[in-house]
C-alpha cells in the first residue's frame, strides 16, 4: 500500500524585488510505500525542504497533487496520522520539555491521562527524561533536535516525515536519531526523511530518491541499486608465477604489487572465479577477496554534481 | 480543545513575557500617582482619579493588545514555530482563533489587575462612582478586544513592525471616525467617498468611550452599552474571518 503519493508537483516562488518566477519543485513524482524507510537526497537548493513543506501543508502547490494514505494531504484526519520534524526546529523556549510535548499532544486531541503517559515515554525514548522540567531556552541544539523528534512522534504516527533530522548533531546524537529511525521501521511505521549525510542514509534506508533541480533523478531500492551498479571485487594474492601474474593483470581493472602481495581490482563478470582457479592451479595463496559495492555517495555525485553549480542559483530566501 | 490549547499556550507565553510586566507596572504606577495629583487639585479629586485610572487602563491595555498581540502571531512565523503547528491537524482558522482568545484572556487578567487597583482607590475617594466606572471598564475591555483583532488581522499578512504601526494608526483614527465623516461632508466628491469608506471600514472606537460621562456623573443608556457590545462583537468576528482567509492563502517559506 502507498503511504505517500506525489504527482506532477510544481512549486513556483516569486522573488520579492524583481517578482521573477523561480521554479523550485518541477513536476515531481514520488511514491513512498507503507512500512519503508525512504531517504530523500539532493544538493543544497534542490527543493527538498520545499517538497516536505508542501507535503505538510506549509506551502501551497502551484500545481500537482499530494495524497497521504489515499487522501488529500490537507485533510485534517490525515494530518493526525502524520508526524513532522522541520529542519533546524525552533520551539517555544518559555515552555518546559514536558509542557511542550503536552501542548502538541493536545493539538491531536489526546486525552489528559494518555498525554501524561505518552509524554513521559517519549521523553525517555529520546533521552530527555531527566530534563523534563527544564525550559527549552536552556536546551542545546542536539537536545532541541531530540525533543523535535519526540513532538513528531507524539501522535504515534503511521508516516513520519523528518527534514534533515541529523543535521548539526554530534556523532552520538546522529547515532541516537539513526537508532530511533530504525526502531520506527521495526514498529511498522513509514519514515520519509531528507538528509545530506549520505552514509546515514545508506545505513538505514530501504529506498532512496535523489532530487536535482526540483525533479527526482533517481528513485530506487537502495541495496539492489548498489549491488547492480558495482559488482567488482578486490583480490589479494601472493606466491604466483610471472605467467599467472600476466593473466591476472589482463583480466583485472588494475593491479598493484606491494612486496610479495598483489592487489587486483577484478570486474564482476565472472573473472573472480576464473582468477581463483588460476591462482590455486599455480600454487599461489589467496589472502582475501572483498566484493566492492559502489557507494551511495558516488551515485549521488554522479546524479547531482552536474546540477550543483546551477542549483546555487535556486537558493532563494530559505527554500 | 485545540483552540483552547492554543489559547492557553498564548496566555502562557504572554504572562512569561517581561514586556507585559513592565507595561503593567507603569499602568499601576500611574493609577497610584493619581492619589498624589489628587491632593494638588483641590475640588477635582474624584475627577483626576477617575480620569487617570480609566485612561491608564485604556492606553496600557491598547499597548499590550498592539505590541504583545502582533508579536504573538508574527513571532510564530519569524521563529518558524508555526511549522509544527500548521502541520498538525489544526486548521489555520483554529490557530487564529486560539491566538486571539489567548490574547483576550491575557488582556482580561491585565485589565482585572489594573481595575482592582483603580476601583480600590475610587472606593476610598468616591464610592458612588464605582459602578459607573465598572461599566466604563467593560467597554474599554470591548475596545481592547477590537484592537486585538485589528492587531491579529494585520499580523496575519504583515511583519511585526508594520502590524504594530498599522494597529496604532487604526486605534488613533478609530477615535476620530465621526470627525472624519464631518470632514468629508465639507470636501469634494472623491474625498467624501474616501472618508465615507474609512468611516464604515475602520472601527468607531468612540462607541466604547464613556469616560467623560462617568467622570461627570452623566448616566449612560443601557441600549447604548448593548449596541456598543454587539458592534464590537460583529467587528471582531468579521476581522477574524478576514484574517483567517488571508492566513489560509499564506505560504510559510
Amino acid at each position: 500500500m502507498v503511504a505517500l503519493k506525489v504527482e506532477n508537483l510544481v512549486k513556483d516562488f516569486k522573488r520579492s524585488i524583481t517578482l521573477r518566477k523561480v521554479r523550485v519543485v518541477d513536476g515531481l513524482n514520488l511514491e513512498i510505500r507503507q512500512g519503508e524507510t525512504f531517504g530523500f537526497l539532493g544538493p543544497n537548493g534542490a527543493g527538498k525542504t520545499t517538497t516536505l513543506k508542501l507535503i505538510n501543508g506549509l506551502l501551497h502547490p502551484t500545481s500537482g497533487s499530494i495524497r497521504i494514505f489515499g487522501q488529500d494531504h490537507r485533510n485534517v484526519a490525515v494530518k493526525g496520522r502524520v508526524g513532522f520534524l522541520p529542519e533546524n526546529p525552533y520551539f517555544y523556549d518559555y515552555l518546559t520539555a514536558e509542557e511542550f510535548l503536552d501542548f502538541y499532544a493536545q493539538l491531536f486531541g489526546i486525552r489528559r491521562a494518555d498525554r501524561r503517559v505518552r509524554v513521559r515515554r517519549l521523553l525517555e525514548r529520546v533521552g530527555l527524561a531527566a530534563r523534563a522540567a527544564e525550559p527549552l531556552r536552556k536546551f542545546s541544539k542536539g537536545m532541541t533536535q531530540r525533543l523535535g523528534m519526540a513532538q513528531a512522534l507524539i501522535n504515534e504516527p503511521e508516516l513520519v516525515i523528518l527534514d534533515e533530522p541529523m543535521s548539526g548533531l554530534d556523532p552520538i546524537g546522529r547515532r541516537d536519531v539513526r537508532n530511533i529511525i530504525v526502531e520506527l521501521k521495526r514498529e511498522g511505521r513509514t519514515v520519509f526523511f531528507s538528509s545530506h549525510l549520505i552514509p546515514d542514509v545508506e545505513m538505514i534506508c530501504d529506498r532512496v530518491g535523489i532530487l536535482v533541480s526540483g525533479r527526482l533523478s533517481e528513485q530506487a531500492d537502495l541495496h539492489q541499486r548498489l549491488e547492480m551498479t558495482s559488482p567488482a571485487s578486490d583480490l589479494r594474492v601472493s606466491g604466483i608465477s610471472e605467467e599467472t601474474f600476466e593473466r591476472l593483470d589482463a583480466l583485472s581493472i588494475r593491479t598493484v604489487v606491494r612486496g610479495p602481495e598483489i592487489l587486483a581490482e577484478v570486474p564482476g563478470d565472472g573473472s573472480v572465479e576464473k582468477l581463483i582457479d588460476l591462482v590455486r592451479a599455480d600454487g599461489g595463496r589467496i589472502i582475501s577477496i572483498v566484493p566492492k559495492r559502489e557507494s551511495l555517495e558516488s551515485i549521488f555525485l554522479r546524479e547531482a554534481a552536474p546540477e550543483c553549480t546551477e542549483s546555487s542559483e535556486l537558493e532563494v530566501d530559505r527554500f | 480543545m485545540k483552540v483552547q490549547a492554543i489559547a492557553v499556550n498564548t496566555f502562557r507565553e504572554a504572562v512569561r513575557d517581561k514586556v507585559l510586566y513592565s507595561l503593567l507596572f507603569f499602568a499601576i504606577a500611574l493609577i497610584g500617582a493619581s492619589v498624589v495629583l489628587n491632593r494638588l487639585a483641590i475640588g477635582q479629586q474624584t475627577k483626576i482619579i477617575t480620569d487617570l485610572g480609566l485612561a491608564s487602563i485604556s492606553i496600557f491595555g491598547t499597548l499590550i493588545a498592539a505590541f504583545v498581540g502582533i508579536g504573538l502571531v508574527s513571532k510564530e512565523i519569524e521563529r518558524r514555530t508555526i511549522f509544527t503547528i500548521v502541520s498538525k491537524p489544526v486548521s489555520r482558522g483554529c490557530f487564529i482563533l486560539g491566538k486571539y482568545l489567548g490574547l483576550v484572556l491575557t488582556l482580561a487578567v491585565e485589565v482585572a489587575i489594573m481595575s482592582a487597583c483603580f476601583l480600590t482607590m475610587l472606593a476610598i475617594y468616591a464610592d458612588d462612582l464605582v459602578i459607573p466606572a465598572l461599566w466604563a471598564i467593560g467597554l474599554i475591555f470591548m475596545e481592547l478586544s477590537v484592537v486585538t483583532a485589528v492587531a491579529i488581522f494585520f499580523s496575519s499578512f504583515s511583519t511585526a513592525f508594520l502590524s504594530g504601526l498599522f494597529t496604532m494608526a487604526v486605534w488613533l483614527i478609530g477615535h476620530f471616525t465621526p470627525d472624519l465623516r464631518v470632514f468629508g461632508e465639507r470636501s469634494g466628491t472623491a474625498m467624501r467617498w474616501l472618508t465615507e469608506f474609512l468611516y464604515y471600514a475602520l472601527p468607531n472606537l468612540r462607541n466604547f468611550n464613556i469616560k467623560e460621562q462617568v467622570v461627570h456623573g452623566i448616566p449612560v443608556a443601557a441600549e447604548f452599552m448593548a449596541l456598543s457590545v454587539v458592534y464590537g462583537l460583529v467587528y471582531v468576528s468579521v476581522l477574524l474571518v478576514v484574517a483567517t482567509l488571508v492566513f489560509e492563502r499564506r505560504d510559510f517559506v
